[in-house]
């Protein structure tokens, strides 16, 4: 196999790592998308890319996760769980190293997730008011 | 300059719109603030590599925005196909076709050659109808 052949079934793991970080993929899968062993894979990726396909997977996730703190107002441990992690202890931890603060702390530095909203509030406001509401005005006897 | 920020569907569910856009299509979330206290939602999701545009996703609203009869109306209008059409495009409509259905989407028709390129069709769980076209120099003899 050419070097650059070689290199093209390193770059189909990344686009999956890229494309489906969200779900609970693992090296394993990569190494496989690529058709490798997981030992040469996770060496050989590390060569051509500078990082390990752990790292670049989990680093994948974090900036996710970073965004959709940013963007949702959705629980710490729903962001985790939507960016394909399962351990919320572990994903608070690299959360930490990469970010240099918790995930709720990174969250705080920014404008709520509402200032996203491009209606006015008062047109929210009627937009989102209850429907099926009444004051029974509609069940009273109409006036004769 | 004015730009595209937002379009926008109705749906009738939010969460399953967002499972939808999210865990079929592969769209991220843009914005997804709740206001309780106003029983409101802004929902916007977006393909990834294409950060300023989104696709808002609201439900069909009742009273006082639309009184009843023209909420239902409208609701049923979305279910009929009524909605209206987002345009997305791709570079490779055939490999898109092949990835989406194997997530278990649903096409209205197989990719096929048009005079303009080579597109397909789906709709969202409401009923919205979204065209997939991978763009190609005009053609008529394709068509």
């Amino acid at each position: 196999m050419s070097a650059a052949a070689g290199i093209r079934h390193l770059l189909r793991a990344k686009d999956l790592a890229d494309a489906r970080y969200a779900e609970s993929l693992t090296v394993a899968d990569l190494a496989r998308a690529a058709g490798l062993s997981k030992a040469h894979f996770s060496r050989e990726f590390a060569r051509v890319f500078g990082e390990s396909p752990h790292q670049y997977l989990l680093t994948r996730r974090l900036e996710r996760a970073a965004a959709l703190l940013r963007a949702t107002d959705w629980s710490v441990a729903q962001i985790c769980h939507s960016v394909g992690l399962e351990s919320l202890g572990s994903f608070t931890t690299s959360f930490g190293r990469v970010y240099g603060q918790s995930p709720t702390a990174y969250r705080a530095a920014y404008p709520p997730a509402r200032s996203l909203v491009r209606i006015p509030q008062c047109v929210a406001l009627a937009y989102g008011r209850p429907k099926h509401r009444t004051f029974r005005e509609d069940t009273a006897a109409a006036p004769s | 300059m004015i730009r595209i920020g937002n379009a926008q569907f109705w749906v009738h569910d939010q969460d399953e719109a967002l499972k939808f856009y999210t865990q079929v299509l592969g769209w991220q979330v843009r914005a997804d603030a709740t206001m309780e206290a106003w029983h409101f939602r802004w929902l916007v999701v977006g393909p990834p590599g294409q950060d300023d545009v989104g696709l808002v996703l609201m439900p069909v609203p009742g009273p006082p925005m639309l009184d009843e009869a023209s909420s239902e109306a409208l609701s049923q209008l979305v279910a009929k196909g009524g909605g209206g059409t987002l345009f997305l495009e791709t570079d490779d409509c055939v490999a898109a076709y092949e990835e989406l259905k194997g997530r278990g989407l649903v096409f209205n028709d197989p990719p096929t050659t048009q005079a303009y390129g080579i597109d397909t069709s789906f709709r969202d769980p409401s009923g919205n109808s979204i065209r997939l076209t991978q763009v190609l120099p005009f053609d008529p003899s394709r068509g």
